[in-house]
């Protein structure tokens, strides 16, 4: 089930067991049979630690989403909650909680999980509506890192950005640190710790406080890994905000992907047997699952979209001839040997048909004029090219009321690439996007100033050239097909935080001081001792194993930016990357918008 | 493409920048076909017995995966769903347990055992746990009592020590406790400096809606924007217009920095017209007097709804009133200084989308002190032509604003995709291209007065 996990450098599936485990021993709590309502947003991440099955071996006889009104009738002993602490969903608990029949017999026990952490703000909540003694089990589940693959770890904290960098509130890094213990427990102490930025030193502290507080937490476990680079999301602002031009960053980018699955129009992918529902076509959206499990995604997910039609056509030829093969299968050997072969062949014609369908549908977008447009603007605001001033294609937008989120992005894409805007621009921009969109936006635009993504340029000095020139941020000779380079995972930008990472492991930061300063927040080292005899004796020829935190999110063409460098020959290092979430620069900018919907309950 | 390809060409290969598109001579698009074909021509070799490959539901959910799961087992369950109405004050409601005097905050931290199993609280009480330990328990989710900690400094330190774990739980928790046994005035003055706990306690306040509080302390740490920011978001919670147009008004007062305040002004402006508009078109769409009204009903409300829209709105349905009305287009582009490429657009979309063209040719042109008139568009002819085309003007419309475009190459581009065939001739015989002419002639109808017009130009070059 989780064989994707243990395909990597380190293997990863000891991680989710140990997330099985404390999952079977709080069912194993609630004595009897049980239901479990769930906060729906919580089932896709449960869905990657376990399935229906591991849950009905502990007497799990029925499953609901949460929602207000009256619970379903369920003969069970035991009805558990499942949800993130949130404040609205304690509303609806309550009111679940109010509308059970205090007479039926046998009566339900109520129980609550909270994940990823128990919340007094909830509990406080619960204790004010009269409800929260009906509980007899309140819990927490630490879901901190979720294995996503066999080299990529997320919390899914969706707010996590919003809350550090917004509102102040660490509590989320206080979750990273406490993911990253565990980690160490299960893989061996870290010797060494990079970071760069405000959050990033947070993390390494409370690391270093939990260390010395928990004695015990000394463990005798060959260290995995031999080093931690912790990297602020706001040292590196600009990246997000491009649009990924890997495969798998496309799809996110187009259609989402969400708990490493992904919604797809059905028009493409048609039942298979003609003569049979061919009229009636599917309306559902169609749903795959995206992971390393796949043995053609794994080898395209990374690859600049330009290049992933020459693979797809390889595969294609290769599994005709291999079909071929059955006209020569003369013996009754040779036709065992080729039925034999024939679930692997079909499972590869499935996953070939899937893709195929998928680059066609992206292509259609890839190839439309506005993307076009689109990128042409963010490539000249990325190699430097009229940054300070108003741009057309913007006001265009603007004037065609494209997606506020299209614009956002593009507007906050240019501030980062500028150093900020001029007054003027500044004001303009805002102008227009008020009068078109709202002037309630007002609040949205006041939160992108306060994050950084938007802001006045002070002192008339824009580094950004510098920093761009120092990093090698923009490559003129960048090759999508068979890459040398990082930059091929945006046509030609190279990843800011991605470079700080390659830096770091080759010649050091040391060579970058001056940059490292214009970048917010310090930068530092720090090294965990580790007792004699755990100390690791590299075989000549070993490679070096970096796990990269991003506080505040990760895009996929980072991920493939850092699995192309793990891929280098003679790199000498491999990287495992871990994030509070996933994000593209239209789920980022999502969360930092003032919600302007009332909430629906 | 409409955009004139040499041009793009020429732009693409002199720069550096590399385009991001399936050029039509890589063979991509057709090796995306070939695996297409490939894979479809298979499907008939294959005997799908694939349903046994993989275990989806179409929906692509795994069978047996959670999400999957909870479809199946809730099935017909949910059929009591609504019927029953909150039931305030109800036996429900007073059945639950009695919670002894246990409203102090430490419960909050108890989470393993039911309320009634308490005296295994008494552990805790004893007195010596320092503020360090206090706050070490409560990480690890221990029942704690903070009612000890009696003097102000104990307080602090334990709130010290808690914003040194981290944790924003248990600061949440401190904070709470603080902000029930402190005076407000101490409150303030201690958080003040202490950044870290005042953030936490300022996302709390926010999470939780106490805004008088989170306002006086805003105020009280002097963060006048912020007050006024905060306050102004209040209007969102307001349904009635009415109450969210006082609400506007008083927010004009508020202390927003200078960029802002002409917006929250304006803001309110907006709505204030809005809701006369609102009101008179409400009842002449009602009385069925007003023919535009009975053409064209109007699909929703023009309350709470942007300046732009609001302007397309009054451009569709006022556009011919005079300047004293607030439902006037030329009044609304005064009082909101709408700058005039914005207007032109917003008017031309509306105008067009009635397809009155004769007010898209007004719109357009301007008079000169002589009393000669002539085409003008601060937004460029060839937007012009875009907005025509997409409300799909009539050849005659289109190829007059087509001929105006001033890039001849991009006339071109246009003329041809609109089949302008005038336009393109007339462009060819000024730049004397018989070859591209000769081409053209082509794509022309046979015995067509086009093709008359070619034949004579080409016999006279």
């Amino acid at each position: 089930m989780a064989a994707h996990l243990s395909s990597g450098r380190v293997n990863l599936t000891a991680l989710r067991e140990a997330g099985r485990r404390e999952l079977r021993e709080f069912l194993d709590k609630c004595a009897g049979s049980k239901a479990i309502v769930w906060d729906e947003y919580l089932t896709g991440p449960f869905g990657l630690i376990a399935q229906y099955s591991l849950l009905k071996e502990h007497e799990v006889e029925k499953m609901f989403t949460l929602k207000p009104g009256r619970l379903p009738q369920a003969d069970v002993r035991n009805i558990i909650f499942f949800v993130r602490p949130r404040l609205e969903l304690m509303d609806i608990i309550t009111d679940n909680v109010r509308r059970e029949d205090r007479g039926r017999s046998p009566q339900r026990d109520f129980h609550i999980l909270f994940v990823p952490r128990r919340s007094l703000l909830c509990e406080q909540w619960l204790k004010e509506q009269g409800v929260l003694g009906s509980f007899i089990h309140r819990e927490q589940y630490s879901l901190d890192l979720i294995p996503f693959d066999g080299d990529l770890l997320s919390m899914e904290s969706e707010s996590a950005f919003k809350e550090c960098y917004l509102e102040s509130d660490q509590t989320s890094l206080y979750h990273a640190a406490k993911g990253l213990m565990t980690l160490q427990a299960l893989y061996g102490t870290i010797p060494q710790i990079f970071g760069k930025g405000e959050c990033a030193r947070h993390v390494a502290n409370m690391m270093i406080r939990m260390k010395r507080e928990f004695p015990g937490s000394q463990n005798s476990i060959f260290p995995v890994f031999d080093t931690l680079l912790l990297l602020d999301r706001n040292v590196d602002l600009l990246t997000p905000l491009a649009t990924q031009l890997t495969y798998e960053g496309l799809i996110d980018e187009i259609y989402g992907i969400q708990n490493t699955y992904v919604k797809l129009p059905p028009e493409k992918f048609a039942p298979k047997k003609q003569g049979e529902g061919g009229k009636d076509l599917p309306t559902e959206p169609k749903k795959l699952q995206l992971n390393s499990a796949e043995e053609l995604y794994a080898e395209i997910r990374d690859k600049n979209f330009n290049a992933v039609g020459s693979v797809l056509s390889k595969k294609a030829k290769i599994i005709s001839a291999a079909f071929e093969e059955r006209h020569h299968a003369k013996t009754v050997g040779e036709i065992k040997q080729f039925v034999s072969q024939l679930p692997h062949m079909q499972a590869a014609r499935s996953s070939l048909a899937n893709h195929t369908s998928i680059a066609e549908l992206i292509k259609d977008i890839t190839t439309s004029e506005d993307f076009f447009d689109n990128l042409t603007v963010e490539q000249e605001f990325m190699s430097g090219i009229d940054t300070d001033k108003v741009n057309n294609y913007i006001e265009d937008c603007i004037a065609q009321k494209h997606s506020l989120i299209k614009i956002l992005r593009l507007v906050c894409l240019q501030s980062v690439c500028n150093n900020g805007l001029k007054q003027k621009v500044l004001d303009h921009y805002k102008r227009e996007i008020l009068q078109t969109y709202g002037y309630e936006h007002i609040l949205t635009l006041n939160n992108l100033e306060k994050a950084g993504l938007l802001k006045l340029q002070t002192g008339g000095r824009n580094n950004y050239p510098t920093i761009r020139k120092t990093l090698r941020l923009w490559m003129d000779d960048v090759n999508e097909q068979n890459p040398n380079d990082i930059s091929y995972v945006y046509s030609g930008y190279a990843p800011l935080s991605v470079r700080l990472a390659q830096l770091l492991a080759r010649p050091g930061w040391r060579s970058i001081e001056e940059v490292l300063k214009m970048l917010p927040g310090p930068h530092f080292e720090e090294r965990q001792q580790l007792p004699t005899g755990l100390q690791k004796k590299r075989q000549h020829g070993e490679n070096r194993v970096t796990l990269v935190f991003f506080l505040g999110g990760v895009t996929y063409a980072e991920i493939a930016a850092l699995r192309f460098l793990s891929q280098m020959e003679d790199g000498g290092t491999e990287y495992v990357i871990a994030t509070t979430k996933l994000i593209n620069g239209t789920t980022w900018i999502k969360s930092l918008m003032e919600k302007l919907e009332p909430a629906p309950f | 493409m409409s955009r004139a390809r040499a041009d793009e060409e020429e732009y693409w290969h002199s720069s550096k920048f590399r385009a991001f598109t399936f050029d039509d001579e890589d063979d991509e698009l057709s090796q995306l076909k070939e695996s297409k074909r490939a894979v479809n021509s298979l499907r008939d070799i294959v005997d799908d017995d694939d349903d046994d490959l993989e275990k989806v539901s179409w929906s692509g959910e795994p069978v047996g995966s959670i999400s999957w799961s909870i479809k199946e087992t809730a099935s017909s369950s949910s059929s009591l769903e609504g019927r029953d109405q909150p039931q305030k004050g109800s036996s429900s409601y007073a059945a639950l347990p009695k919670q002894v005097s246990s409203y102090s905050l430490s419960n909050l931290f108890k989470g393993r055992n039911r309320l009634p199993s308490l005296p295994s609280l008494s552990d805790d009480y004893s007195n010596d746990w320092s503020p360090r330990d206090t706050v070490r328990r409560m990480q690890r989710g221990k029942v704690c009592s903070l009612e000890r900690f009696r003097s102000l400094q104990d307080k602090l330190m334990l709130l010290d020590e808690a914003v040194a774990g981290h944790d924003g739980n248990v600061i949440t928790a401190v904070l709470i406790f603080l902000k029930r046994t402190l005076r407000r005035e101490v409150l303030f003055r201690e958080l003040e400096v202490r950044q870290v706990a005042l953030c936490h306690l300022i996302h709390f306040l926010k999470e939780t809606g106490e805004q008088k509080l989170l306002l006086d302390l805003l105020r009280f740490l002097d963060r006048t924007e912020e007050v006024a920011l905060s306050q102004y978001r209040e209007h969102l919670n307001i349904q009635d217009v009415e109450k969210k147009r006082e609400f506007l008004k008083g927010c004009i007062g508020l202390p927003f920095s200078a960029e802002d305040i002409s917006h929250i002004q304006d803001h309110y402006t907006l709505l204030e017209r809005q809701i006369i508009i609102e009101a008179n078109d409400r009842h002449l769409a009602m009385a069925g007097q007003s023919e535009i009204f009975r053409k064209y009903p109007r699909k929703a409300s023009i309350l709470n709804m942007p300046l732009v829209t609001t302007l397309f709105y009054s451009c569709f349905y006022h556009y011919t009133e005079a300047e004293g009305t607030f439902s006037s287009p030329t009044n609304l582009k005064k009082t909101f200084k709408i700058p005039d490429k914005q207007y032109v657009l917003t008017a031309l979309a509306a105008r067009a989308k009635l397809r009155a063209w004769e007010d898209v040719d007004a719109l357009l042109t301007t008079k000169n002190w002589l009393g000669y008139t002539k085409k003008k568009a601060p937004i460029g002819f060839h937007r012009v032509v875009e907005i025509l085309q997409r409300n799909n003007a009539p050849v005659q419309v289109l190829q007059e604003y087509v001929r105006l475009v001033e890039d001849v190459e991009t006339r071109l581009n246009l003329a041809t995709k609109y089949k302008c065939h005038d336009v393109v001739i007339d462009t060819y015989r000024d730049l004397k291209d018989r070859i591209q002419l000769m081409a053209y002639k082509c794509k022309v109808e046979r015995g067509s007065a086009e093709e008359e017009k070619i034949n004579s130009l080409l016999s006279n070059m």
